[in-house]
Formats: C-alpha cells, structure tokens, sequence
C-alpha cells in the first residue's frame, strides 16, 4: 500500500469506526469491542508499515487540498517522533479497548462510549501527524470536545459533569490561544506547512512577535498537559470511567502539550523565555504534583496529581534547551504512558472489584487479588524509579540533565534539589498506594466481595508491566533504535551521542535516585500514620484549590458579571429596551457625522416650494396630531394616521412615483379598514384613574421620550437632506432603464423590474406574505380563546341592548339594514371595482398598477361587501376560499419560475411579446404577467384572509352568546 | 422643497419613535404604520426626487427619451409597502390576542414569560 494511503487511513479509519460504532445496538458490548479493537489494530498495522520507510527516507508525507489559495491543505506527515506516538496512540489504544469490554458495566449506553472513543483516538492520530499547523488546531481543539464528551460519559453524576465542563473550559480556551499563536507563528513564517516552519527556527526566534507567540503557544501547550496554574482541571477529570483516564490521562490527552512542545521544540525553544516560562511551570507542577499526590485518598486522585507532576518532569526536560535533555523527555513520554496506563488499569480493577477507591477503607488486598496486586506493585516501582524498571531510566537521564548549568539562573541552582525532593516524594507516594490498598488490615465494611478480576482483563496491564521491565533491563535492545528514530527526526544533525545502558558506573545521578528511594521510604514511615486517618488535600494547601478559584471566576463571569450586566443594561420592560435602541442607534449615526462633518448644503426656500410646504404641513399636523390624540382619542389618531399616509401618498404622486401612489393608496384603506375592525377590541383608556404623581413621572418620562424622538428624527432630516442635495451617482437603475423595454418587453420600469429583474425578491416577498396571512389565520382559527370567554366589543353590545329593549326588533337587527342606500351602492360596486383591479392588473407591465396594486384593489371590493351586507352575508357567498388563492398564487409564480428551466435558462426568466385581442386591442403577453397574475393572486388571497379572520370574530361571540341563550331555554 | 421634504421625513420619524416608545400597545402599532411611512419616504429620497418624470417608457421608444425618476427605490419601496402592510396586520392581531389572553395592552403587564418577582437565573455552579 502506498505510504500516503496509509497515512489517510490512519486517520480516517478510527473517525469512520466511530460513526459506525454510534450505531449498534445499546447491549453489543462484544460487536462493539471487536470494531473498535479492530480499528486500533488497522492503526498499529499500518504505522508499522511506515516504519522502514521513515527509517530509509525521512518523513511520510500526504497532501490533499484542501484550500490551496490560503496555502492550508490536508497534509499529513509522519516522521519518527510523530510515528513512536501513533504506536502509542493505538497500542495503548488497543490495550484500552480490551479492557473497557470487561470494565464496562452492561447498563453502560456501550456504543456512545466507543464511538467517543474512536473519534478521540482519531482527533489523536490527526495531532500527532498533522503537517499543517491549522490542521493541527483543528484536531487539538477536537480532543478537547471528545475528552469532553468521555470525561462526561457518566452524564447523571454531578461530578463528572462539573469534571468535564471545566477540562472543556481549560483545555478549549487553551487551543483558541493555541490557535491565535499559530497564526502568529504562520504570519512569522509564511507558511502554516509544518516542514517550513520546523526549518525556519531563527526567523521565528529573532522575529518581534516571537513572545507574544510564544505564550499563547505555550498557553495551548500547558492547559492541555495539566501544568501549573492550569493543572486543576486534571484531578476533577478522574470522574471519567477509567479506562477513559487510563487513555486520556496517562498516554494521549495530556501528553499531547507535551508533544506539541517537543514537536516544535527546535524552533521554540533554547532562549531565556522558554527556559523562564517552561521550566517554571514544569519544577512547579513537578514538586506541586508529587507533594499533592501524597495527600491524595482517591487511588485515581493520587494517580492523576502524580501524571501532573510525571508531565512537569518532562516539561522541566524540554525547558532546558539541551538535546539530552528533549531526548530524555521524549524517552520518559513513553514510559510514563507505559507505567501509569497500567496504574489506572489497575486501579479500575480495584475499584470494580471492591466498590471502592479510598485508600483509607482498602487493605489487605494482595490476599484476594495476588496477580494484579504484584502487577500493581511493579508498575509503580516504574513509577518511584526503582533499577531495572523503565521509570529508573528515564529519571535518571533527568537527574544528569538537573544537575548540569544550562542557563545562570535561580532556577537552574535549585533543579537537582527540586529534582531529588520530587523523586521522593514520588517513592512516598508509590508506597503508600502499594502500602495502603495491599497490605495491612483487611475492612470489613468493603462494599464488594473482592477477588481476582477476568484474566482478559488484566492481559493489558500484564503486558504493559511486562514492557516496563523489559524495557528496563534491555533497553538498547528495545525501544532503543524506535527512540533513536524518534529523536533523530526532532533534532536532526544536532542529535548528541547518549547511552540508555542501565549501570554507568558510581555517578551523581545514581547516589541522587538512592538517596530519593530512601528518603522517600522514610517519609512514607513518618508519614504512615497520618495518612491512615487524614482529610483529603494536602496540609496547608487544603484551603487553596485551583478548583475552587476556578469556579470562582467562573460564577463571576458566567453569573455574577452577567447578572450586574443584566441588572445595569438590561430589562424586563419594552420601553427602556426600545429606547436603548433608539439612542444607541442615534449615537452610532452621529459619532462618524461629529468627527468627520457632514458636508451640508445650504438649507434653501423659495416660492415654488410654497404649495409642497403647504402640503407638507398638513402631513405634519397629521402626523403630530396623531401622536397627539393616541393616548385617549384613537378614533382621532387613526384619522390623523390616515392623513399622514395621504400625503405620503401625494408626495409620491408629484415626484414621479405612481405605482408607489397607486399601492400606498390601496394600502391605506385596507390598513385602516383593519385598525378599525381590531380597535374596537382592544381597551378604551380614560384619564380619570391616575393621581398626580403617577401622572407627574409619567409626563416627565414622556417628555424624556419626546426628546429622544425629535432628536432621532431631527438626524433623520439631516440625512435626508444631506443625501438629497448630493447629486446622484450612476446605480443599477441606469441598467434597469435600458433594458425594461429591449429585455423585459414592458414600458413600466418599476413593475419589471419586480416581476422580471428581481422577480425572486418579490417571489421571496409574496411567500413573506403568505406566511404572515396564515399565521394571523392560525391565531384566530387554532389557538384561539373559547368563545364564551371574550367579551364581545363594547359597540355590539350596545346595538343589541338596543334589539333587546324594543319588543318589536330581534338580536341584531339593527346591523343589519344600516345604511341602506350606501350598502346598495357598495354592493353594486362589487363589479366595477372588478373591472378596475382587472385594468390595473394588465396595464401594469405598461404603465401604473400592476400585481400588488391589483391585489389589493381587489380586496377592497370584498371589504366594501362586509362593510354593506355584514360579515355573514359574505361569509355565505364566498365560494373560492382565500386559503386556496395564496395557495394558487404562490404555485403559479414558482411554476412561471421553474417553467423557464424547460427551455433552459435559469429560475424566473422570462419571455414576452405582444398579442393582439379581440375589442381590448395588443396587449403585452410576457411569461412576466403570469407570474404577476400569482402575485395579485396571493396579495388578495392574503388580504382577504386577514381582514375575514378579523371581522369573524365578532359572528363567533354571537353565535356562543345564542346558543348559551337556546341552553339557556330550552332548560 | 429638499428642505422642507427632508423636515416631513424627520417628523414622522420622530412622530413615530415617539409613539414606539410608549406603554401602550394601541399607541405602539399607530407609531409603527406612522414609522413605515418615514422610512418608505427616506428611502424615496435616496433616489432624489424629479417632477413629473415617472419611470414609464413612452410608445416608440426602447430607452427613456430624457431624464426618469429613479426606478429602484420605487421597486424597494413597493415591496416594502406591502411587507410592512402585512407586518402591520400581524403585529394588530398579536396584540389584539395577547389582550384577549392576559387581559392588558400595557407592556408592563405583559408579563406570562417573565412574571413579576421571579427569581434570577439558576446558579451555574
């Protein structure tokens, strides 16, 4: 197979067993197992198949495009560093897997937890080979999310929630600022290509924004491996099930930071920065984790502050900027994950087996479980850096490399004290796990009854204990050549000679790893009985938890700030929301206009202006007149409303806009025709209820409005004004101009261009307005109140107090043969009013009208018959229900639409030309006027409905209050 | 007339701002049609206004013969006038059934979602 095609694979294959795996049944624990131990498997495999190739010529390379003009492409690239993690990532994987089958209870929702876990496992392998470091984002922020989505497996357990959300946090806010440092790095270099900035190390060093990059980088790197100050979130991880910690925390999620220093290591590191920031961090979490971990009662709780302080060890390594020194960070990577996988392992053993994991309550457990135990005992021998375990090595490469100067610093002069306090405290902490859950007195109040566990289920932790010894009596023989690969393909030409043997004679590092074991056994003695009985936390540090702040800051950002936010801006009332609105808009448009001045005109008058003024005027006294009388005389203000769309109206006619005149007109009508039908229902206000200082902070708030209002509307007549006197620059409409007749085949430009040109805008239109139809339908028709509980409109009742008291009239007899001759003359209209819609309909292409005005004009015909005959006289007659006519109209313009695809042109296109009629004359046939007769076909439909489902209302509260009244007799 | 146009237009538009901004939900819709006038005039002014020169190509001719109206703004504008008829109509029928249903046209009282006294958001952690 090609090495580019196994690339992919590696990455894909664990992505696609995670799709599938999502969809097995909830009970196939087996099917699921198999699946993805197969993937982990196919994964091993194929980076195998690499590795001669990587050893022969370097880096395996793919590339697919992905977005070549931004220079980012899906390239992946595996060289030795990046394949001895895809073999950790899979292998350990594989070993995971194995004992999550047996681990997992059979309650457990199976396939969410492999499906998480595959795609976890991808998002891995896409860290550790990405060749493109926006891809490589990508990937890191997808572990975050999938850590996530696994540490919260357990969804109903508070804890593991909590667990997850603040890893997300951290971790999530850690790869956006590794991001923000990446594109730093890529603006520095030019090129996010991987192998491009591996090679341009100096560039990036000696360029301005290397520091800035370099804290967000490392801000990324650090959150991710749980280094102090971000470590908190790792302890609170272990809510996760275990085989998820045994993955996550020891071998993949937090030593992906680690990987990521070590992958850019060559170009990051060697200057003060580095050494200062890194080698902080790093000594911090070291001791801050060892002595943390001491003080631990939860097996996992010890097992995760001792990952951090593990992790801090490898940082320290890769801070110092010595070659020795990244490769005994890249050898104790490995072996860490070696130990400590097997350590959760173990400890998920322990916890499935007794019920438990505080030490405080086991004992005694090597009589019950003497395999695992021993397995337990020599994993963490590996983990204290007891000879002839893995741990020994790699630590003491660490201690040769603390006791040699790199940078004159303080930091430097206390490493191989720090170094030596650690290793102890490490050892105390390894014996008191054996110590404590082993031996002494067995409980009696264990909640299980413990025993040995399945022997598949301590296969894995049998052959990872088994590496860590092999690889600590031979390891030149071992993992050797694989690091020697590994660490080649980091440093190159500058890789220094180094010796993994185990004896070197009688040196420093060796009397430094003795004096550690010892110490840290004395300790464990002085120490033995305090643990036995000690509350969780470390002494003195027990108060201060990054948890704790943690969650302080985020009550204080999440809560606390957004409720003082809240309190300040924001509101349960409409008004102070509008009026933010209002001025913030009004700020917004005068901040530019201050500072950058408004270029105005002269403001000018003469007398031509005099019959607009006075126009104008009356407009304006409407408009103020409305405002004015809105409060307690409505009637008044919808007159007054009326005549400022009058003017509106007239405006339009004399500067050149009948269609607008047209439509405006029509519109009006029908609007207040609605006002009225909806007023009646709605609540008279009178001035009598209110005491002078509710009526005193009401006017001044209202005196306040006023000022915003004449401000907003005083900036809106600059703008009018400003745009006015400014001449026209050349717009689309010049286009529109030249083509309506040639291309559109009508003389009315407005109207082509709505049915034509823009023919989607208004088809986009009209659906708006078919929606809006039917949702007022659906008000009154669906969800609406029982009639019995509305009250009927104050106007009715009056006329039928009127039909009752008269002993001659019936119910409702007074509305009925009101205005007789008017209702005469109304219904005979009906026709005429037909004609005309008809007339503006075809003339529309031409000349004014068109559609809409149609439609509209329409719907006043069936206005004025509700107005002469009642709404029940109409309701009987009407046979074409509106409902239909929206339906009708918006099909036949989407048909117009589509019909243009059978000659192939696109969506809407139209054809026209003229055809001559019998006694009406040539008239203008463009496949246009079909589409118009849909507009005019929903416009009325729409406008009918509104305005019946109104006036319904009123027959339905009188046909409730006639049937209550026949109840009422007929009892 | 730009100047005395340019005053109408800025009156209704403080006409109907002044009106949004009341309690009321009646004083509310009249202030909304009064704003849609506003804006559909502000929009017509964009186009600058000429006298009788409609956008209406005469017979015997392919290409207006001398200056028009600008057509764009009146194509916007008539759709905007039957969009804002129809929001008009929708936002009358709300209002008539929210009164229908909580019994008040005060904004204030309008409180089924959010009702009056209830405690702040649940803490986070």
């Amino acid at each position: 197979m090609a090495k580019d095609t196994s690339l992919i694979l590696m990455i894909f294959l664990p992505f696609i067993g995670s799709a599938m795996a999502a969809f097995f049944p909830s009970n196939a624990r087996n099917a699921e197992a198999w699946l993805a131990g197969a993937v982990t498997v196919c994964g091993l495999v194929l980076a195998s198949m690499c590795y001669p190739a990587i050893v022969a010529e370097g880096p395996v390379r793919a590339q697919i495009e992905w977005l070549p003009t931004l220079g980012l492409n899906f390239t992946l690239r595996m060289d030795g560093f990046a394949w001895l993690f895809a073999m950790l990532v899979s292998g350990i994987g594989f070993l995971v897997v194995l004992y999550a089958r047996y681990y997992m209870s059979p309650e457990d929702p199976i396939p969410r937890f492999y499906a998480f876990f595959l795609a976890f496992m991808g998002a891995m392998l896409g860290i550790v080979l990405s060749g493109n470091l926006i891809l490589l984002v990508v990937f890191w922020e997808l572990t975050s999310i999938f850590s996530f989505l696994l540490i919260g497996y357990w969804y109903h357990n508070a804890n593991a929630r909590d667990g997850a959300r603040m890893a997300l946090t951290v971790t999530g806010i850690g790869g956006l600022c590794l991001l923000a440092g990446v594109l730093l790095i890529g603006h520095i270099v030019g090129s996010y290509d991987l192998d491009v900035v591996l090679a341009s190390g100096d560039l990036i060093r000696s360029s301005d924004l290397y520091l800035p990059a370099l804290i967000l980088f490392l801000l990324g790197a650090l959150t991710k491996s749980a280094q102090f100050p971000f470590h908190f979130w790792l302890p609170n991880a272990m809510a996760a099930p275990t085989p998820v910690s045994a993955y996550l925390h020891s071998a993949t999620m937090v030593k992906a930071g680690v990987f990521l220093m070590a992958r850019f290591w060559p170009v990051l590191a060697g200057t003060y920065e580095w050494f200062w920031i890194v080698g902080f961090a790093g000594m911090a979490s070291l001791l801050l984790g060892a002595y943390f971990a001491i003080f631990q009662r939860d097996i996992k709780g010890l097992l995760a502050y001792s990952t951090i302080s593990h992790l801090g060890l490898i940082t320290l390594l890769l801070s110092l900027g010595s070659p020795l020194g990244l490769i005994a960070a890249i050898f104790h990577m490995t072996n860490h994950a070696t130990f400590k996988a097997s350590l959760f392992m173990a400890a998920g053993i322990i916890d499935h087996e007794t019920g438990t994991r505080d030490m405080q309550r086991l004992g005694g457990l090597f009589r019950f479980m003497p395999f695992t135990a021993t397995l337990a005992m020599v994993a963490s021998a590996a983990m204290a850096g007891v000879p002839l375990l893995n741990g020994f090595l790699s630590k003491e490469m660490f201690f040769a490399e603390a006791i040699e100067t790199h940078a004159d610093s303080i930091l430097d002069r206390v490493a191989p004290y720090v170094a030596v306090l650690a290793s102890a405290f490490a050892v105390t902490y390894s014996i008191r796990f054996i110590h404590g859950v082993f031996f002494g007195k067995l409980p009696d109040d264990l909640p299980r009854e413990p025993h040995e566990p399945p022997f598949l289920m301590r296969f894995p932790i049998q052959l990872l204990v088994l590496t860590c010894l092999v690889v600590g009596i031979v390891p030149g023989l071992t993992i050797g050549p694989f690091l020697h690969t590994a660490v080649t393909s980091v440093l190159g030409l500058a890789t220094p000679e180094y010796s993994l043997a185990i004896w070197h004679g009688v040196t420093l590092p060796l009397l430094m790893s003795f004096l550690a074991l010892l110490g840290g056994a004395l300790l464990y003695l002085l120490l033995k009985n305090y643990l036995a009985h000690c509350e969780e936390g470390p002494p003195y540090f027990r108060q201060l938890k990054g948890q704790r702040i943690f969650e302080r800051v985020m009550v204080a950002v999440s809560w606390r700030g957004a409720r003082f936010l809240e309190n300040r801006l924001g509101t349960r009332r409409l008004q102070p929301q509008l009026r933010l609105l209002v001025a913030v808009a009004l700020i917004a448009a005068a901040w530019p206009l201050y500072h950058m001045s408004f270029g105005l005109a002269a403001f000018s008058w003469n007398l031509d202006d005099a019959v607009f003024s006075g126009l104008w005027a009356i407009g304006i006294f409407c408009a103020v007149g409305a405002a004015y009388q809105a409060k307690f005389h409505r009637l008044v203000a919808l007159i007054f409303l009326g005549g400022a769309g009058l003017v509106t109206c007239t405006t339009f006619v004399w500067f050149s806009a009948p269609d607008l005149a047209v439509t405006q007109l029509l519109v009006e009508i029908v609007t207040t025709v609605l006002i009225l039908l909806g007023l009646r229902w709605l609540p008279k206000r009178s001035e009598e209820f209110q005491t002078d200082a509710i009526r005193m902070a009401a006017r001044l708030r209202r005196y306040r409005d006023l000022a915003i209002a004449v401000a907003a509307g005083g900036g809106m007549t600059l703008v009018a004004y400003a745009v006015m006197t400014r001449a026209a620059p050349p717009t689309i409409a010049d286009y529109f101009l030249e083509k309506a007749y040639t291309e559109g085949g009508g003389r009315n430009v407005v109207n082509v261009i709505l049915v034509d040109f823009r023919g989607f805008d208004t088809f986009g239109e009209i659906t708006v307005l078919g929606i809006v139809a039917l949702t007022v339908f659906s008000l009154f028709r669906r969800f609406r109140p029982a009639p019995d509980s509305v009250e009927s409109p104050e106007q009715q009742r009056v006329q039928n107090a009127t039909d009752e008291a008269r002993p001659d009239r019936t119910a409702g007899e007074t509305v009925s043969d009101y205005l007789l001759i008017p209702a005469v003359i109304m219904q005979w209209l009906f026709p005429v009013i037909i004609v005309l819609a008809a007339y503006l309909f075809f003339r529309g292409h031409d000349l004014p009208g068109g559609g809409f005005a149609a439609g509209v004009a329409m719907a006043a015909a069936f206005i004025l018959q509700y107005l002469a005959a009642g709404t029940r006289w109409v309701e009987d007659r009407l046979r074409v229900l509106p409902l239909n006519w929206i339906g009708f109209g918006l099909l036949l313009a989407a048909l117009v639409g589509m019909g243009s695809w059978l000659f192939g042109y696109p969506f809407l296109t139209s054809h026209s030309q003229y055809v001559e009629l019998p006694l009406i004359g040539s008239i203008p046939v463009a496949s246009a006027i079909l589409f118009d007769l849909g507009v005019f076909s929903l416009v009325l439909g729409a406008t009918v409905l509104m305005l019946i489902a109104f006036a319904h209302q009123s027959v339905r509260r009188l046909r409730a209050s006639r049937i209550a009244a026949a109840e009422e007799e007929t009892a | 007339m730009e100047t005395v146009l340019s005053v109408l237009v800025g009156l209704f538009f403080a006409v109907g701002i002044y009106l949004m901004l009341s309690k009321h939900v009646i004083r509310i819709l009249l202030g909304i049609a009064i704003f849609g006038n506003a804006v559909n005039l502000l929009i017509f002014t964009v186009g600058r206004i000429v006298r009788e020169v409609p956008p209406i190509i005469p017979h015997g001719f392919d290409v207006p013969p001398g200056p028009v109206a600008n057509p764009l703004p009146q194509a916007l504008i008539l759709t905007a006038i039957v969009i804002s008829f129809s929001f008009f109509a929708f936002l009358l029928v709300l209002a008539y059934r929210a009164y229908q249903e909580i019994g008040t046209d005060d904004t204030d009282g309008m409180r089924v979602a959010e009702p009056e006294g209830e405690s702040l958001p649940p803490l986070g952690y």
